[in-house]
């Protein structure tokens, strides 16, 4: 988490944008804050442990609370550069998309995870496109930008476990548009993925039933 | 009244003496102790009422009156299963509201302590 928060500190953004940086903390017990504090950005201690939706969601409640344009959600682990964060503003730019998602896949190129990986990474492709309507490669990339009206929705309506695949079809749902753009990320520099081996069948089942549920749900 | 009538009435009693004894204690919240007492009412009226379990089982069409106990108890008790999950979820929700917002409030009460000073 140090080296991603003096990338973020480094960054050289186009002027017109000023570049505030949250830590959410999910009730680590480690150094988090404290590294956090030491390079002087806001952190949002969560009491108890959420889990990764719940944790992101209190980013979108921070960011739409504190009335930002965009907010842009990153790993704390390193496996998305902060360099690459211009590649989602400049495509925010030019599409004006609602959400624009991160991909490894499109270039193919950085790191590309496992085989194994992969193919569930494209079997909730397939999902996507049934449930959503929409063709997203990489849809379980925690690497996005929400604009002002995304962040809103998402704010208020943000699935609890594993959310992001399940994210796209409210989001489709809602009319926010939503555009992918090649990224390139890296490997993990610390920590350990939230989904081990076994955990995968489950979270495989409990996608698909989400994004099933969400699709025909009313918002 | 046959032996096993009494023992029956009895355990009924004081299950019911011990729920009454949890919701005034305020242990219990009465939404959940009205299955308990339905139950414990059923209970003491079929060790009453002795033939009433073969006379359900004629009505309901089954032949053997146990398998009318085992069937309508784990029914009953798979709905309240349920009903225990969509509790349990719900609680679930609240606590991820309430921890979302204690953070952002401790956030914001930090801010404003430090723009005081």
């Amino acid at each position: 988490m140090p080296l991603v928060l003096d990338g973020l500190q480094q960054l050289e953004l186009p002027p017109v944008y000023q570049l505030k940086v949250l830590v959410v903390n999910d009730g680590s017990t480690d150094r988090t804050e404290a590294v956090a504090l030491a390079h002087r950005v806001t952190v949002l201690n969560l009491p108890i442990n959420l889990g990764i939706g719940g944790a992101v969601q209190t980013g979108f409640k921070y960011a739409a609370e504190n009335y930002l344009d965009l907010a842009i959600q990153l790993d704390g682990d390193g496996q998305h550069p902060p360099r690459e964060l211009i590649k989602l503003i400049n495509a925010y730019e030019q599409t004006g998309a609602n959400v624009v998602i991160g991909s490894r896949f499109i270039d193919r190129k950085g790191f590309q995870s496992s085989v194994m990986r992969r193919s569930g990474i494209s079997y909730f492709h397939w999902l996507n496109r049934l449930f959503a309507g929409v063709s997203v490669y990489d849809s379980t990339s925690g690497f996005r930008l929400f604009d002002k009206k995304a962040l809103q929705f998402a704010a208020d309506n943000y699935p609890d476990e594993y959310p992001e695949p399940e994210s796209l079809v409210l989001f489709a749902k809602t009319g926010l548009t939503v555009k992918e753009v090649p990224v390139v990320m890296s490997r993990r520099l610390g920590g350990r993925s939230s989904i081990g081996k076994t955990a995968s069948l489950y979270y495989m089942l409990k996608v698909t039933i989400a994004m099933f549920f969400s699709s025909i749900r009313k918002i | 009244m046959a032996r096993i009538q009494i023992i029956t009435i009895i355990v009924d009693a004081l299950f019911i003496a011990y729920i009454s004894r949890l919701i005034i204690k305020n242990k219990l919240r009465e939404e959940y102790a009205i299955i308990w007492c339905v139950c414990t009412v059923l209970l003491v009226v079929f060790s009453i009422w002795r033939d009433g379990l073969a006379v359900m089982s004629r009505l309901f069409g089954v032949y053997e009156p146990p398998n009318l106990v085992f069937t309508a108890f784990i029914f009953a008790i798979l709905v309240y299963l349920l009903h225990l999950s969509v509790v349990n979820s719900k609680l679930q929700r609240n606590i991820t509201g309430l921890s979302q917002e204690l953070a952002l409030l401790k956030e914001k009460l930090n801010r404003l302590e430090k723009d005081k000073k």
